[in-house]
């Protein structure tokens, strides 16, 4: 039974990962093919992320984007997020659910909304519209995570700072503050991850314009398949990994994914 | 003093809120009429009132894109669940260095850019480079042949993708039963596997309906697996509203399409978190 069990488990976890490692493997073939396995062994394609001018672009678009929205998502769930958890204001559900919608739904309904948004201002194509629509797109993530992680705080600590005559200020700044930074950070990192991966939207405001590195993929799939879309790609894989490690290392994953008792 | 305290609530909320309604409400608004101004070919639109972008919608060949789209994600979110769930289900049991570490696995992989997971599946799919070839090695098949694109290849792909976002619906739930019941029911002789038909599945019927629901939204969504694994004839709805959006330039239709899917999503959300909400 018990062998029965972990080789299904085995046999799932590699059909999730096969993808990626058919897309690491072939990223180190000799000659400009996607052989699996591969032929021969170079680190070129890897190598050339770097020195082909067009992909060392894509990947520092990438990562701007990705940096910028992510803290303008983060400084726009905290104030949400601490308000509605600790003064309670009015229409608190609503302006909660309306931070979580844009994830849920479909990306091509926000997509084509953000689109004509800023076709109807005439800024179509500007980086800074990328960068404030994943904003908005991204706010979920770290407005779940900071939620639950003012939920966590025992609310006696906060009783006793407010009769020792701490201001509002004072409580925010020196009490919560320190506790909920892992959930701060976490969602922070959620957010720069899927917004490094996030396609439709960027492809919909500024995929004529600037280029990611996904959009990159996608149109250089077009053209015919290269091992460097392969490095880009197990490139973006790894850090996506080593991002949620650093996460289950400094905070609690399991938490973060809505387990509350935790054995 | 309490008002004092709600005032600074308000304060420092209303930016953020406004922020959101501004970059996200003002923009759906703005796409719900567009979807009923008149199409000016070659040009944006007008502003007006027609109900024609939503009547041509309906009919015919794309009341076939929206059939064929419900069945694809129909079909890849049950197989996703099918799949996941079990898993999902003795992953919870298991320690916690384990579930830490299959985590990071599941959720680098539904971080994964679809283009990325669709550009995978194309190379595996593929006549030089994919699983074809482990097939002829194995003798199962004797020439190696090109399996995408195809349904098979688009609906193999939606499937991959939905696994870990049902995982991450069922895994709080799952997580939070009870050691206890199937302690009892083994106690009471069950086998484990009994114990998993006859107790653990019917006690989640309703995290597993709404995990079906989320998955069936999710794949709804999709845009580049149909796009990047299918011919035109498998093409979803979410592929035909880029499609018309961008590259047929008929930003009207497009829009009545979106909030076609747009309404359908939320409907279909709502019912599934009060089904969630049900079991607390």
């Amino acid at each position: 039974m018990k062998f029965i069990r972990n080789v299904y488990i085995f046999f799932i976890i590699t059909i999730l990962l096969s993808p990626i490692f058919v897309v690491i493997s072939v990223g180190f073939n000799q000659k400009k093919s996607l052989r699996f396995p591969p032929e021969g062994f170079t680190l070129d394609w890897y190598t050339n992320l770097w020195f082909d001018e067009a992909w060392r672009i894509s990947i520092f678009n990438s990562l701007s984007i990705a940096f910028s929205a992510s803290i303008l998502a983060t400084f726009v769930a905290l104030p949400l997020a601490y308000s509605i958890w600790r003064f309670k204001i009015k229409f608190s559900n609503l302006i909660y659910i309306i931070g979580l919608s844009p994830f849920i739904l479909p990306p091509v309904v926000s997509a084509i909304g953000f689109l004509s948004f800023w076709a109807t201002l005439d800024l179509y194509g500007s980086r800074l519209t990328i960068i404030f629509s994943h904003g908005v797109f991204l706010t979920t993530l770290p407005l779940l995570t900071i939620t639950l992680g003012l939920r966590s705080i025992n609310l006696e600590i906060i009783d006793a700072a407010e009769s020792l005559g701490a201001t509002e200020y004072e409580l925010f700044r020196s009490i919560i503050i320190p506790l909920i930074t892992p959930y701060i950070f976490s969602g922070l990192c959620f957010a720069f991850v899927l917004s490094l991966n996030e396609y439709i939207i960027t492809f919909m405001l500024v995929g004529f314009t600037v280029e990611t590195v996904p959009v990159k993929i996608f149109n250089s799939l077009r053209y015919g398949y290269t091992p460097t879309m392969a490095a880009a790609s197990a490139a973006f894989v790894l850090s996506a990994g080593i991002i949620f490690s650093i996460i289950a290392w400094r905070g609690n994953l399991l938490k973060l994914l809505g387990v509350i008792n935790e054995r | 003093m309490v008002k004092d305290k709600k005032r600074v609530g308000y304060i420092i909320s209303s930016i953020p809120t406004l922020y959101l309604v501004t970059f996200f409400l003002i923009p759906l608004v703005i796409l719900l009429s567009i979807s009923v101004s008149h199409r000016v070919p070659g040009a944006f639109y007008e502003p007006g009132f027609t109900m024609a972008h939503y009547a041509r919608f309906i009919s015919g060949f794309f009341g076939e894109i929206l059939f064929n789209s419900i069945l694809l994600s129909a079909l890849a979110s049950a197989a996703a669940i099918l799949i996941m769930f079990p898993f999902t289900w003795i992953l919870t049991r298991l320690s916690r260095f384990v579930q830490i570490s299959i985590l990071i696995c599941i959720l680098a992989v539904l971080s994964l850019s679809e283009v990325i997971v669709g550009f995978a599946w194309s190379t595996l799919l593929s006549k030089s480079a994919g699983i074809s070839n482990l097939f002829v090695w194995l003798g199962i098949v004797e020439n190696a042949s090109s399996w995408t694109p195809s349904f098979t290849a688009v609906l193999s792909g939606l499937i991959y993708i939905t696994l870990p976002y049902c995982f991450l619906v069922l895994f709080p739930v799952l997580s939070r039963i009870d050691p206890e019941f199937n302690e009892a029911a083994q106690t009471l002789g069950a086998s484990p596997l009994k114990a998993f038909f006859t107790i653990i599945i019917p006690i989640s019927r309703n995290a597993i309906l709404a995990s079906y629901i989320m998955g069936f939204v999710f794949t709804l969504g999709s845009f580049l697996i149909p796009n990047l694994l299918g011919r035109p004839q498998h093409w979803t709805l979410t592929v035909h509203i880029t499609d018309q959006t961008i590259y047929q330039a008929n930003m009207p239709f497009g829009s009545a399409m979106a909030m076609f899917l747009l309404f359908t999503a939320i409907t279909l959300v709502w019912f599934s978190q009060s089904l969630l909400g049900k079991k607390e």
